[in-house]
């Protein structure tokens, strides 16, 4: 569940950087003229993440059965020919379910991580750069968020709200917010005095301008990283919070719900408790493999592994 | 323990107390402004408008947030009362302590099995860098980090209870009953140890010192287990200490899927009840827990590395 300490690490490595090393721009461009030498450990995740896509997208043309089809002649019946996984104690298919789910599933991980993203990146940008009281106030406030576990804090949230899509992301999102600001501070901290941007403040250039133009595109390496890594996190908090009941209620189940619901059939289908899961741990080694793929492109200090 | 020891876990355990004492605030705050009537909830949907606003006054939710907050922590502070439960009437902390011992034993049994099979497995990936031995484990541990620990719960329960009739799936008191929800929360965490123990002592080995100690003509075995493995234990401790924070959210699902008593099953019930003051201290003593940890984990990078010094 939690590589984002992992992360926090190499995220976290930067100011112990040498001052002379070379700080990498984030350049999408160069990044992808790299690949090709990291080829295969890029492929496996990225075809992994294709499919689940695909799932996304247009899961009535991947999926053998609609997702709310109940065949009453194959309650609970085991894997076979004509149902790959297994149908449900209402007889619908179970790779169906999963394949109809993943748009929920994947969607809340998703947009919580980006939430997560925007909000932390953007106050860790901020308080890293202007320092003094502003950033000593932000980090007491967080170091306090922090000791309260996050899916501690989650739960009680999202009992409290309504159950929707929006709220959901939200709470995610914020929740995790905090260890984003972490490394984008870290991040801005270890740039913010270095000579070019020295050089563009000589030029005249107004806060604002080295913010966006010159601290942040060479902060943006580890927040890739950490972003990666985040949609596994928010992914596995999504389904936990349906799994317990507090998520969303919808027409199609996501992942999460479907193993909450097979938790009554534990005994006499093992393939209904089984593969739900499997799906969710799928979407987290792709992003995990993914993440460890970047943090090797992107490490200044190009470790070889 | 040195003099500048006992000053660093003072002004520790005074930043500590601060911070705590904002958990309260920020879990307070966050209840308070939430929506959600516990006496409508108490008294039932139906119940008279009069009736509804009796509970409210008797269990003072009536009342402006700063009287409130000051009543609670002043209650906290002058008794160390965290108030009664809305259900029961009971102190809440009557039944926390009651249950608390089996969360901590819970704690404890998977916070151990992360370390010994986390550093184990990651220490004999790193030696043996780039055989098939490194590949199984970095599998291996790639999957266990990655799986939802619920549903790790419900193979470990599928496999051990239902087809191999091994051990049980339910209850506490045994420890056959402590094996699986232990596993289930500590080899998830040991999958991530793993992991990050093989990356630092790949780090470590590339160190200067141990080019030294390998010119002194110290033997590779003492150079590792003595010197590298310790040096490498520092961001692995780190990263133990906050997994225990996710191991302790983690018992509000597994304990209530291996019908556990304990913190976590009495967050997951008080959650669903609404019942504040007990979600409150639970949320609370989950969280001073934690900090203690910490705490222990900053204390022990001076043991377990004589280069850092420590500083509050």
């Amino acid at each position: 569940m939690n590589s984002q300490v992992h992360v926090a690490f190499a995220g976290s490595g930067a100011p112990e950087r040498p001052a002379g090393a070379p700080v990498q721009a984030f350049n999408i461009g160069a990044l992808l003229q790299r690949l090709p030498a990291a080829r295969t450990s890029f492929v496996i995740p990225a075809g992994i993440l294709a499919i689940m896509l695909l799932c996304v997208l247009v899961p009535e043309l991947v999926a053998p059965y609609g997702p709310l089809d109940m065949d009453a002649q194959a309650l609970l019946s085991a894997p076979s020919s004509a149902h790959w996984f297994g149908t449900d104690h209402m007889g619908r298919d179970i790779l169906s379910l999963i394949i109809h789910g993943a748009r929920q599933s994947i969607m809340v991980a998703v947009s919580a991580t980006l939430v997560a993203l925007f909000v932390g990146g953007a106050i860790g940008l901020v308080t890293g750069y202007v320092g003094r009281w502003p950033d000593a106030l932000f980090m007491r406030f967080f170091e306090i968020w922090l000791s309260v576990p996050d899916i501690l804090l989650i739960i009680v949230i999202a009992t409290a709200l309504r159950p929707s899509m929006t709220n959901m992301v939200l709470t995610i999102g914020i929740v995790s917010a905090p260890r984003f600001t972490r490394v984008m501070r870290a991040q801005v901290i270890a740039i913010k005095h270095r000579p070019f941007v020295e050089a563009a403040r000589a030029i005249g250039a107004t806060d604002t301008d080295i913010l966006l133009r010159h601290v942040l595109p060479h902060s943006l390496s580890p927040m890739l990283v950490l972003t990666t890594l985040g949609v596994g996190n928010a992914a596995q908090t999504g389904a936990m919070l349906s799994f317990i009941g507090i998520g969303l209620v919808a027409d199609i189940p996501d992942w999460g719900a479907v193993l909450s619901q097979a938790r009554s059939y534990l005994t006499v289908a093992w393939w209904f408790g089984a593969f739900p899961g499997l799906a969710i741990t799928t979407l987290v080694i792709a992003v995990n493999l993914l993440g460890d793929a970047l943090r090797q492109k992107l490490d200044p200090r190009g470790r070889a592994r | 323990m040195s003099g500048s020891g006992v000053q660093f876990l003072l002004r520790r355990t005074i930043g500590a107390l601060g911070v705590a004492f904002g958990a309260i605030t920020l879990v307070f705050a966050a209840l308070y402004w939430l929506p959600g009537d516990p006496a409508l909830l108490i008294a039932g949907d139906d119940a008279p408008q009069e009736v509804v606003a009796k509970i409210r006054e008797k269990l003072g939710t009536d009342r402006p947030f700063v009287e409130q907050y000051a009543d609670y922590v002043g209650k906290i502070v002058r008794h160390g009362d965290f108030g009664d439960s809305y259900l029961t009437g009971e102190p809440v902390m009557h039944r926390i302590v009651a249950q608390l011992p089996a969360t901590l034993e819970l704690t404890l049994f998977a916070t151990v099995t992360a370390l010994v099979l986390g550093v184990l497995a990651g220490a004999v990936a790193a030696v043996n860098q780039g055989r098939w031995v490194d590949h199984l484990l970095q599998s291996t541990s790639l999957f266990l980090g990655s799986m939802p620990n619920f549903w790790f719960g419900i193979l470990l329960i599928l496999f051990f209870s239902v087809h191999l009739r091994w051990l049980p799936a339910i209850g506490n008191g045994s420890f056959a009953q402590l094996i699986l929800p232990s596993l289930c929360l500590g080899l998830g965490a040991a999958g991530d140890l793993a992991r990050m123990t093989r990356d630092c002592i790949l780090d470590v080995l590339r160190e200067p010192f141990v080019v030294t100690l390998r010119a002194k003509g110290l033997p590779e075995k003492l150079i590792r287990y003595r010197h590298v493995l310790r040096s490498a234990m520092i961001p692995v401790v780190t990263m133990l200490g906050s997994r225990v924070g996710i191991l302790l959210s983690g018992t509000v699902v597994i304990e209530s899927l291996f019908a556990r008593q304990g913190l976590g099953r009495i967050i997951s019930e008080a959650v669903g009840a609404k019942d504040i003051p007990m979600v409150l201290a639970a949320v609370l003593v989950a969280s001073l827990f934690y900090i203690l940890i910490n705490l222990l984990v900053d204390f022990s990078y001076s043991r377990i590395d004589r280069r850092v010094r420590l500083q509050g």
